[in-house]
């Protein structure tokens, strides 16, 4: 299991990738 | 609540996670939020693989009530594709793992209606409606489930 929740930044790549699977979509300010 | 150990393996086994920042990804950010409208930070959605929204997070939360919110998304989203058995297991896991959660009593009140879209049996109403009884019986979904008494 990953130590750190590995986002991606485009949100068409991760619908066509889920499948099964929910797009978590993030929506954040917070400091990166 | 992101580097929470619970939350990371829960994110990496059910979701496809992608942030888009305010100012990092401000265009995105932005097309996204008319998109959903979102737009305030931190708003979270669990959204299904045909592009529709099945769950909304927004506002901070604690891991200990972000990860229920999460679980019920899950649940949610397995309602919405009419798989009424996954989605009441998944609702009672809702219930039984994280039961002093305010995601809890919602859980509840979706897995006794999704017993019932199961079996379209009456029993599980009422059945729910007693549940209510015994447990979150000052919440909002017990008064939602007391008409089925």
């Amino acid at each position: 299991m990953p130590e750190e929740i590995r986002w991606g930044r485009d949100f068409e790549t991760a619908l066509r990738a889920a499948g099964d699977k929910l797009v978590l979509l993030d929506f954040s300010a917070a400091p990166m | 609540m992101y580097t929470n150990p619970q939350v990371i393996e829960f994110v990496t086994r059910h979701t496809v996670p992608v942030r888009v920042h305010a100012r990092e990804n401000h265009e995105a950010f932005a097309a996204l939020g008319d998109r959903f409208d979102a737009h305030w930070t931190p708003t979270t959605l669990l959204v299904d693989a045909g592009g529709t929204e099945r769950h909304r997070i927004e506002g901070f939360l604690p891991a200990d009530q972000f990860l229920p919110q999460l679980a019920l998304g899950v649940a949610k989203a397995a309602f919405a594709r009419k798989d009424y058995a996954a989605a009441e297991r998944l609702y009672r896991d809702v219930v039984d793992r994280y039961a002093n959660s305010d995601a809890a009593p919602e859980a509840q009140y979706w897995a006794g209606v999704s017993r019932y879209r199961a079996t379209n049996d009456a029993a599980a109403l009422k059945d729910t409606a007693q549940a209510f009884a015994q447990r979150y019986k000052d919440s909002s979904w017990a008064t939602k489930a007391s008409v089925w008494k």
